[in-house]
C-alpha cells in the first residue's frame, strides 16, 4: 500500500516499521553465499555448476507444483525455495549424480517445507532434511569425495555426475578423503592453511573457511542473522574440542581444525540461523547454539560418522519448540 | 431375550474360571500338537544350516567331530545338539585330521553376529568364513555375507597376527583386509569377533601332532554317532 | 438372495471403504517393520489372513459361551493359538523367510486390527458374516502390505519378488529398506489415499448436483 503524497495517513499500530521483508532477507543470504558459490565453481568446475543449477531447479519446481495457484507468484517470488536448493547443493559432494541432487531438492521442499504448510511452518531446516534423506538413501555416493582437481579448469566434469536416473555413477579414480575423514579414520591432520583457503576434498560449499567467514561476517554486520547462535556454536565447539585435544593431541583435532573443517562454518552461519527453525528468544538462541556446538563435536569425535553438523542442527531443530516454550520471557508481575 | 437376561446376571467366578481353563487347555493341546508336528523339520533345518556352514568354511573335509574344551583338553561332545561353546574338528575320508571350524559370537552394528571360520593349525591358515546369524542393516551391513570380495578376504588368510580391517584400497600388510565401503562398522565387528574367537581358542587347540582322533562309533562300524556330522551327500565335494 | 449380497458387502468394505491400514490406520507395527520386500509383505499378509479368519470363525461360533467379563482374555487365547500354529509352520516350511520376519510373527497377537475385529464384529455377527468380514479386512491389510512392500523393494533393492528389474547398475535407495523408508512410504501412501478419496467425494458431489439440476430442469420443462 503505497500512498503518493498522503494528505492524511491513517494507520493502526504498529507505527514503527522495519524495512525487513522475506524477499529482502533472502537476498541478503544469497549475497552472503555468493563468494562460497563462486569458489565452488573454481574448485570443482562444471560439476559444481550443474549440481547447483539442478538442485535449485528441483527446489523451485517442487515449490511451484505443490503450492496453491493463487500463492505461486509469492511463494516463488520470495526466492526462498531457490535458496534452499542452493544451500542443499553446497552440502553435496561434487561427484554426486545429478539425478540424486534433483531428488534431494524435491525432498527438501516437498517433505521439508510444503508438507508442513510452506514457508515459516516447517520444523526442520529443509536443505538439511534433503541432505539427511540423501545421506540415508545413497550413503556411498554421498560420502565419495572427488579431490578438487578442477582448480580453475572450469570445464572439468566428474563422470559420475552424468549417471542415468536410478543408476549409480562411475566412480572417478581420483577419490579422496575429507579432512575430517582423514582425521577420524587415519589420524592425519590437514594443514590449517589449506582448510582456510579451501583446496581440500569436501562438499561444494564447505571447503573454504575464509569465504564462509566472509559471508557470515556480512550477514552479522547487516544483522540478518542472530549473532548469538554462531557465537555459541563456535565457543562450545572450540572449548569442547580443546579439552579433548589437550587430553590426546594425536587422536583428536585441534579447536581450529574443528572450526574450519567440514560443514561447521556453513551450518553455523547459514543453516542453524534459519529464523524459522531456530528459537525466538535470546536465551533460547544461546541454548540452541550450545546444543549444536556440543553435538557436532560429540558426533565427530565419538560417533560413527566423521561429520556431525547435519544431525546436530536437525536435532536442535527438533528441540526448538521446547526451548522456545521454556525461555519465554516472564510477563511482568506474574510469578 | 434369554441372552439379555444372561448379561444381567453376574456369571459366577467358577464359570469364568472354567471357561478360561477350557480355552487354555484346548489351546495348549493345539500348541503341543503343532510343536510336535514341526519339531523334526525345524531341528533338521537348523542342523542343516550349521552343517552347510561348517563344511563351507573348511574345504576338503568329509566328517566333523563336535568337541568341547574341558579339563584343559578337547573332549568329544556327548550332546545331540549344537551350542556356542562347541568347536568342530574336520577330517578327510581316511579319518585324518585337517582343521577346526571355530565359532565367534558378539555385538555387531545392530544385533549379535554369529559367525564361523575354518582354521588349519598346521599352516596357521584361515580357510573361510560364514555368517550364521546377523541382523545387520539390509543393503549395507548385510554385505558381510553378501559381498563376495569381503567373504573372499578370509579364504587362505594367514593368521600370524590379529586381522585388521582397513578402508578398501589402502591394504598394505598381509594381516589387513579390505573393509566394506559404507559398512565399516559391520566389517570391523566381524574382524573383532574373529580375533576374539581366535584368541580364545588358539591356546586351547591341541598341539601339533596330537590332533583329536576321529572315532567311528563302535556299535556299528562305519556309522556316525550323534556327536559327529557329515555333509548331506558325502560324494559331492564341498568347499569349492 | 439378499443375504448373500450383504455378506459380500461385508467383505468388500475391508478392501477400500474401511481399509484397516489406509482408513483405520490399525496394525502399524507389522506394516512398518516387515514391508522391506514384497515377499515378506506377502507372507505376513497371508499369516494375518489365516489368524484373522480362524479367530473370527471361532469367536463367532462360540460367542454364546464366552462370558463378557473374560472375553478379551479368551480372544487373546484364541488368537495366540493361531499365531503359534503359523509361527511353527513358517519355521518348518520357509525358515529363510521366518528368519527375516523374526519377532513380528509372534507379534501378530498384538495386532490391534485382529483383536478389534473380534470385539467389534465377530462377537456380534453370525459365522458367515464374521468370516466374510475377516476375509475382507485381511485382504485389505494384505493389499496395503503389498503396496508398501512393492514400493520399498523396487526402490530399495531394484527388484520385485526378488526378480531384478533394473540391471546391475541400479543404485539402491538404502533408506527404503530401513525403518525410515517404511514411515516415508506409508505417509506418502496415506497422503495419496486421502487425496484420492477426497477427489472422488467431490466428483460424486458434482455428479449428484448435476443430476439434481437436470431433474429440476426436467420438472420445469414438464410444467
Amino acid at each position: 500500500m503505497k500512498h503518493n503524497d498522503p494528505k492524511l495517513l491513517l494507520q493502526s499500530a504498529p507505527l514503527l516499521r522495519q524495512e525487513l521483508t522475506t524477499p529482502g532477507a533472502m537476498k541478503e543470504v544469497w549475497l552472503a553465499l555468493l563468494p562460497t558459490t563462486l569458489a565452488s565453481l573454481w574448485f570443482f568446475g562444471l560439476s559444481a555448476l550443474l549440481l547447483i543449477v539442478v538442485s535449485i531447479a528441483g527446489a523451485v519446481l517442487t515449490e511451484w507444483l505443490f503450492t496453491d495457484k493463487d500463492k505461486r507468484r509469492m511463494a516463488i517470488g520470495d526466492s526462498s525455495a531457490g535458496l534452499t536448493g542452493l544451500l542443499l547443493a553446497l552440502t553435496l559432494p561434487p561427484g554426486l549424480p545429478l539425478w540424486m541432487a534433483f531428488l534431494g531438492a524435491v525432498v527438501s521442499i516437498g517433505l521439508g517445507k510444503v508438507i508442513w504448510g510452506g514457508l515459516g511452518a516447517n520444523i526442520f531446516n529443509p536443505a538439511l532434511l534433503g541432505r539427511a534423506f540423501l545421506l540415508g538413501t545413497f550413503p556411498i555416493a554421498m560420502t565419495t569425495w572427488g579431490s578438487p582437481s578442477g582448480l580453475g579448469d572450469f570445464f572439468h566434469l566428474q563422470s559420475s555426475n552424468l549417471a542415468w536416473p536410478f543408476m549409480h555413477g562411475q566412480i572417478d579414480a581420483l577419490s579422496a578423503a575429507t579432512p575430517l575423514g582423514l582425521m577420524k579414520f587415519q589420524q592425519q591432520t590437514t594443514a590449517i592453511s589449506s582448510l582456510f583457503i579451501g583446496n581440500t576434498a569436501g562438499s561444494l560449499g564447505e571447503t573454504s573457511a575464509f569465504l564462509l567467514l566472509l559471508g557470515g561476517m556480512y550477514l552479522l554486520i547487516r544483522r540478518s542473522i542472530d549473532w548469538r547462535i554462531p557465537t555459541a556454536i563456535f565457543l562450545t565447539a572450540a572449548i569442547f574440542s580443546l579439552a579433548m585435544f589437550i587430553n590426546d593431541a594425536d587422536k583428536y583435532p585441534s579447536p581450529i581444525v574443528t572450526l574450519f573443517s567440514g560443514g561447521l562454518l556453513l551450518g553455523a552461519f547459514f543453516m542453524a540461523t534459519d529464523p524459522v527453525t531456530s528459537p525466538l528468544t535470546p536465551k533460547g538462541c544461546w541454548i540452541f547454539g550450545i546444543g549444536v556446538g556440543f553435538l557436532v563435536v560429540l558426533i565427530r569425535l565419538f560417533g560413527g560418522l566423521p561429520e556431525g553438523m547435519l544431525y546436530a542442527v536437525l536435532l536442535m531443530n527438533a528441540a526448538t519448540p521446547l526451548i522456545d516454550r521454556y525461555t519465554q520471557p516472564r510477563i511482568f508481575g506474574r510469578k | 431375550m434369554s441372552q439379555s437376561k444372561n448379561y444381567e446376571q453376574e456369571p459366577s467366578s467358577n464359570r469364568l474360571v472354567a471357561s478360561m481353563a477350557i480355552a487354555g487347555f484346548i489351546s495348549g493341546v493345539i500348541i503341543i500338537a503343532i510343536y510336535l508336528a514341526t519339531f523334526n523339520t525345524i531341528k533338521d533345518n537348523k542342523a542343516r544350516e550349521l552343517r552347510q556352514a561348517v563344511f563351507k568354511v573348511l574345504p576338503n573335509v568329509s566328517y566333523m567331530q563336535k568337541l568341547y574344551f574341558e579339563n584343559n583338553t578337547l573332549v568329544i561332545a556327548k550332546s545331540d545338539g549344537m551350542d556356542d561353546d562347541m568347536i568342530f574338528a574336520g577330517y578327510d575320508k581316511q579319518g585324518k585330521f585337517i582343521g577346526y571350524a571355530i565359532q565367534g559370537k558378539g555385538a555387531g552394528f545392530q544385533d549379535t553376529i554369529h559367525l564361523l571360520f575354518g582354521y588349519l593349525p598346521e599352516k596357521q591358515l584361515m580357510t573361510g568364513m560364514a555368517i550364521l546369524e546377523s541382523r545387520e542393516t539390509p543393503g549395507l551391513g548385510d554385505k558381510i555375507f553378501k559381498d563376495m570380495h569381503f567373504v573372499g578376504e578370509f579364504v587362505n588368510h594367514l593368521m600370524k597376527q590379529a586381522i585388521k580391517a582397513v578402508k578398501k584400497g589402502t591394504k598394505s600388510h598381509d594381516y589387513e583386509i579390505d573393509a566394506i565401503t559404507g559398512a565399516t562398522i559391520s566389517s570391523k565387528a566381524v574382524v573383532r569377533l574373529m580375533n576374539a574367537a581366535f584368541n580364545r581358542w588358539s591356546p586351547k587347540l591341541s598341539p601339533l601332532g596330537q590332533e583329536p582322533v576321529f572315532q567311528m562309533s563302535k556299535q556299528t562300524q562305519g556309522s556316525l554317532d550323534s556327536s559327529q556330522i557329515q555333509p548331506e551327500s558325502p560324494n559331492i565335494q564341498i568347499g569349492k | 438372495m439378499a443375504t448373500d449380497a450383504s455378506a459380500y458387502e461385508e467383505m468388500l468394505k475391508g478392501l477400500w471403504r474401511e481399509n484397516p491400514t489406509f482408513v483405520q490406520v490399525l496394525g502399524m507395527c507389522p506394516m512398518l517393520a516387515v514391508t522391506n520386500s514384497a515377499t515378506n509383505a506377502l507372507v505376513m499378509g497371508l499369516a494375518t489372513l489365516f489368524v484373522l479368519v480362524g479367530s473370527s470363525l471361532l469367536v463367532s461360533s462360540f460367542k454364546r459361551w464366552i462370558p463378557k467379563q473374560v472375553r478379551i482374555s479368551l480372544y487373546i487365547i484364541i488368537i495366540a493359538t493361531f499365531v503359534t500354529v503359523v509361527d511353527y509352520s513358517l519355521l518348518a516350511l520357509v525358515p529363510a523367510i521366518h528368519k527375516e520376519l523374526g519377532a513380528f510373527i509372534p507379534l501378530i497377537v498384538a495386532n490391534c486390527m485382529i483383536l478389534g475385529r473380534q470385539e467389534a464384529f465377530a462377537s456380534k455377527h453370525s459365522i458367515k458374516y464374521a468370516v466374510m468380514d475377516a476375509i475382507g479386512m485381511s485382504l485389505g491389510f494384505l493389499i496395503a502390505l503389498l503396496a508398501l512392500g512393492s514400493v520399498r523393494e523396487i526402490l530399495g533393492s531394484g527388484s520385485l519378488f526378488n526378480v531384478d528389474l533394473f540391471g546391475a547398475n541400479f543404485e539402491p535407495w538404502v533408506i527404503m529398506i530401513l525403518p525410515p523408508g517404511g514411515f516415508l512410504t506409508l505417509g506418502l501412501l496415506l497422503l495419496f489415499f486421502n487425496w484420492f478419496t477426497e477427489r472422488r467425494k467431490q466428483f460424486l458431489l458434482k455428479v449428484a448436483q448435476a443430476d439434481q439440476s437436470v431433474a429440476i430442469v426436467g420438472v420445469k420443462d414438464n410444467g
